[in-house]
């Protein structure tokens, strides 16, 4: 009865084969990854891929066989997936994150790195004028737990000896330095992550920083102990306020793109700031890494203010240059 | 409605007008490749996410213990001082680490799924149908930290008081974060919004044969008539197929019973149900594309033929 066999069955018979072959090749990448392919292979693949698309039209608009239609949905989203997916090598991109992406995206967040730094020096300028006034205030800013004893009742050795502490032997060091890096870049994490709302929550995350900083500092100069806490806080406050700063930034630009998104829909707008800022935050949680590293180890085992403030300059400086330099314009 | 006897005296109130109801969202999605094909994707839904995520975490956690119960063993065995201090930065620090790489590592593959995606059948795209970027993975994953990690140290978090109430707060905000995708049709958690991308169902489907391929469109001598072909349509087509190739002996027989007083089927000589059955959906099949290659879409049995 070959006069009523129907024409979306004639259709699969021709075609059949070509996506079986298309099928084959996609269980090898999905299990291994592009390299299983050889050169000829990776050629044939977009061609089978276009081709199962056509197929897939086709059959919708001849073929009633539902089986055959999910099955060449199926077919050409797996194939869609390859043929648009992801094409990194992870070394050359991790390379390229640190010569270059990141570092433009810092710069193209100027704006919003210069805003966010301000707030952070209002509170900490606002908190230390409190605090110099009226010691009590102190204890606004400044958590009990953090404090640990270091507040307005302390006497000056007492102070002066949380500057220069020793931890006894070099044991907890490691472990310090692993909890204040998961404690600070969770904070960073909030400052980006919360900007959506508007920038609010950010900018108060902000100052809140800076308040504590200059509750910290009032305390210290109030007792004549401001040039050796400065060095106490800068060899990784430095890195570590630079990277909070640069935080807020992201998280500011996101809200900003959602406040003001202009011609585009808000969701749009979010998501190109939110990838843009997500660049951004790699990046800092890098830094964070840093200046973890520089308050568990270095801050402990350099106990000479001029080494301390000098490690400070140092990485403002390398952090400026790095990320501030003017750059060739990227080839297109 | 059984309540109110029919015979009620009272004239009913006139009821509302009937809002037409939004159509129920099935999950699928449109989605156009730059070819310009819709692939039409099914959207991942909030269980089948939370089980990946389960499943995932699992896997990091039994890792990290794995590596844990190795340096207590070394430890012991070598009488090495460390193993406490180690433990607590693999813990503190690996596990954030872990964690980071492990799901930005397996969505930057080819699969573009961690494990636990890849066991439901799920993977992550961009939305706007363009190429998934490696950037948009690392946005999504960031944002995991306040979604989940986030509500997560308010549970363990502890305190008197001012901070209790705080604390409380706290979870029910950040509640908020772990429920967003629920309250968006796509099921887009914060990560996705951020990042421009969506999990979406992506299983593997095997080609099963054609039904029409080898059925005889005659049922002994008998063909079927034009009338009794046009007794149905597209959708009941389908639902036809669907029973045919799950074979059940049952819902067989049902349909078959079904169909035959539909068409008015007088059988000079007894078929299987499977056989007449088939029969019947090769003839359905080849009246209704036909019909739908001079350009009539016969949706269902309402519509004219």
């Amino acid at each position: 009865m070959a006069e009523l066999q129907l024409k979306s069955h004639r259709f699969r018979a021709e075609r059949e084969a070509d996506w079986r072959r298309l099928e084959t090749l996609l269980n090898r990448v999905e299990k291994g990854g592009a390299r299983r392919l050889n050169r000829d292979e990776l050629v044939e693949m977009p061609l089978l891929y276009r081709q199962a698309l056509s197929s897939l039209s086709m059959a919708r608009a001849i073929s009633l066989d539902q089986g055959l239609i999910a099955y060449l949905e199926s077919l050409c989203t797996r194939a869609y997936f390859f043929v648009y997916g992801t094409r990194a090598r992870p070394l050359e991109r991790l390379a390229g994150f640190f010569t270059d992406e990141w570092p433009r995206a810092v710069q193209a967040l100027w704006r919003e790195t210069l805003v966010s730094g301000v707030l952070m020096a209002l509170g900490a300028v606002g908190a230390y004028v409190l605090v110099a006034r009226d010691p009590d205030w102190f204890y606004g800013f400044i958590p009990q737990a953090l404090a640990s004893g270091r507040d307005p009742m302390a006497t000056t050795a007492f102070l002066h000896d949380t500057l220069y502490q020793k931890l006894t032997g070099h044991e907890a060091l490691g472990a310090l330095a692993a909890f204040l890096f998961t404690h600070n870049s969770q904070i960073a994490l909030f400052a980006f992550a919360l900007g959506f709302a508007l920038c609010l929550p950010t900018a108060g995350l902000m100052i809140f920083n800076g308040c504590m900083l200059g509750a910290f500092l009032a305390l210290f100069a109030a007792h004549g102990l401001a040039f050796q806490a400065s060095g106490w806080l800068m060899i990784h406050g430095v890195t570590e306020l630079f990277a909070v700063t640069l935080a807020g930034a992201a998280g500011f630009s996101i809200g900003w793109a959602v406040a003001f998104p202009g011609e585009r829909t808000r969701v749009d707008a979010a998501a190109d700031a939110g990838r843009r800022g997500a660049l951004v935050m790699g990046g800092v949680v890098v830094m964070l890494f840093v200046a973890g590293l520089l308050e568990g180890f270095a801050r402990q085992l350099i106990q000479n203010d001029i080494a301390r403030l000098s490690i400070a300059a140092v990485s403002a400086l390398v952090w400026g240059l790095y990320f501030y330099l003017p750059r060739r314009a990227r080839p297109a | 409605m059984t309540a109110v006897p029919a015979t009620a005296g009272k004239p009913r109130k006139p009821r509302k007008p009937i809002r037409p109801r939004r159509p129920i969202d099935d999950g699928w999605r449109e989605f156009v490749t730059p070819e310009g094909v819709d692939l039409r994707l099914k959207i991942g839904t909030f269980g089948e996410r939370c089980a990946a995520f389960l499943i995932d975490v699992g896997i990091v956690a039994a890792a990290l213990l794995a590596l844990t119960l190795l340096l207590v063993a070394i430890g012991a065995g070598t009488g090495w001082k460390g193993t406490g201090e180690a433990a607590t930065i693999i813990w503190l620090l690996g596990f954030f680490l872990a964690r980071e790489a492990y799901f930005i590592g397996f969505e930057l593959r080819p699969g573009g799924a961690t494990p636990g995606k890849r066991a439901l059948g799920l993977r992550v795209a961009a939305r706007d149908g363009g190429r998934l970027t490696a950037n948009a993975v690392f946005a999504r994953n960031a944002m995991r930290e306040l979604e989940v990690f986030l509500p997560a140290s308010f549970l363990f978090a502890t305190g008197m008081g001012v901070d209790a109430g705080l604390i409380v707060l706290g979870a029910i905000w950040s509640g908020v974060f772990v429920l967003f995708p629920l309250f968006n049709r796509d099921r887009l958690r914060l990560g996705d919004l951020a990042a421009g991308t969506m999990v979406v169902k992506a299983p593997r489907r095997v080609l099963r044969p054609d039904l029409a391929q080898d059925g005889p469109v005659m049922v002994g001598a008998v063909a079927f008539t034009e009338t009794q072909l046009d007794a149905y349509g597209i959708k009941e087509l389908q639902v036809l197929e669907e029973v045919l190739r799950r074979a059940d002996r049952r819902a067989l027989a049902e349909v078959s019973t079904r169909i035959r007083a539909k068409i008015g089927w007088e059988a000079p000589l007894e078929v299987s149900d499977k056989a007449f059955l088939n029969a019947y959906y090769t003839g359905l099949r080849a009246r209704l594309e036909t019909r739908m290659l001079f350009g009539h879409r016969r949706a269902d049995k309402f519509d004219r033929p």
